[in-house]
């Protein structure tokens, strides 16, 4: 399976947020950041880490919308397919 | 882990100043120290190598004064490398990261200490005059916190330690644009801890009186009577704070901005 695909993305974010403290059975596509207590620092460590796993720079304005896991996960996915 | 399973801080395990603590924090790991040629910033480099850690002594000019804290550093048996610098210029604050990162390992450590004078009256006071100031004493700091804080924040472990002054706190006429980037230096303190704080990264500030420096020199003694110690402090008064703040006894310290100054600002 490539971890480049949907799927792949979206196991590498939630692995990744599961790093800043959230239990993994909280996180869920449906989870809200502010739930998780995922703040903008935490954000930024994302960006780091997907810079790094798939060559791709995030700047902080792509999560402006952002509010959920998924949303989180479908602006990297766009960004790295 | 969430609320009630806060980690227990680095004071509560025991640690204190104990060795196996700063050992842990400065293995593979170093300290930069900025504007250590002389005075604070080279007292502070001697004590820091005192305690294991592995300095990088920055200088933007004086080789000689750097290379000479270097010197006395190794022949006590510490590490030290000198790393020559401005760090006014974001260029050279990235060539002097690449270099310890290459050859000791991340800055754990930073230590905003490279600061200048250039004293008038507002009424007075040029364009460049208050540039220079404000470039060197705060924008430096800006920019070597900016470049040290991701490997410190994914490190989960950091010391960042402003020098600023009691004239950021109180007035001194003649030095509006030192006041103005000491008050800065100040309150970027404070904010760069609240960002970072849940990283066990610490940004503290401390604010020296009237030292006696290379800086002061021209500082007149009438000085002395205003303040309560009747003395003025030496630079290893100031060092032996910042020493104390990058331990990991210090842990639980962040944003707080301490006066060095006896009594000056009481």
């Amino acid at each position: 399976m490539s971890s480049n695909n949907h799927e792949g993305v979206q196991k590498f974010v939630f692995d990744s947020i599961a790093i800043f403290g959230p239990e993994p059975e909280e996180i869920s596509r449906e989870a809200t950041l502010e739930s998780l207590d995922v703040d903008s620092l935490d954000l930024v460590e994302l960006g780091q880490l997907v810079e790094e796993k798939y060559g791709v720079r995030l700047q902080p304005q792509d999560f402006e919308d952002v509010s959920t896991v998924g949303d989180a996960v479908d602006v990297i996915a766009t960004k790295v397919q | 882990m969430r609320g009630s399973d806060l980690p227990q801080s680095e004071g509560e395990k025991g640690g204190g100043v104990g060795a196996k603590g700063l050992t842990e924090a400065s293995e593979g790991g170093c300290a930069l120290v900025t504007g250590a040629s002389r005075g604070i910033g080279a007292e502070t480099a001697r004590l820091l190598a005192q305690d294991g850690w592995t300095v990088g002594v920055n200088c933007r000019a004086d080789t000689d004064g750097a290379g000479e804290v270097v010197r006395q550093i190794t022949e006590a048996g510490g590490k030290a490398l000198m790393v020559k610098g401005d760090v006014s210029e974001s260029s050279d604050v990235d060539s002097i990261f690449e270099q310890l990162e290459q050859s000791v390992g991340p800055v754990r450590v930073l230590v905003n200490n490279a600061g200048t004078r250039d004293d008038m009256l507002a009424i007075s006071l040029g364009d460049d005059a208050w540039l220079k100031v404000i470039e060197t004493n705060l924008s430096a700091a800006f920019r070597t916190t900016r470049r040290a804080l991701m490997p410190m924040v994914r490190g989960r472990w950091g010391r960042i330690v402003n020098v600023a002054s009691i004239v950021g706190m109180r007035a001194n006429p003649g030095q509006a644009n030192y006041a103005a980037s000491k008050a800065g230096l100040i309150g970027f303190t404070k904010t760069v801890a609240a960002e970072v704080a849940r990283r066990n990264v610490t940004v503290n500030a401390v604010a020296p009186g009237f030292i006696r420096t290379a800086m002061t020199s021209d500082v007149g003694e009438e000085l002395l009577r205003a303040i309560p110690a009747r003395r003025a402090g030496a630079p290893g008064d100031v060092a032996a704070c910042i020493r104390f703040l990058v331990t990991p006894a210090a842990g639980y310290i962040t944003g707080a901005t301490i006066p060095i100054d006896g009594g000056l600002s009481a």
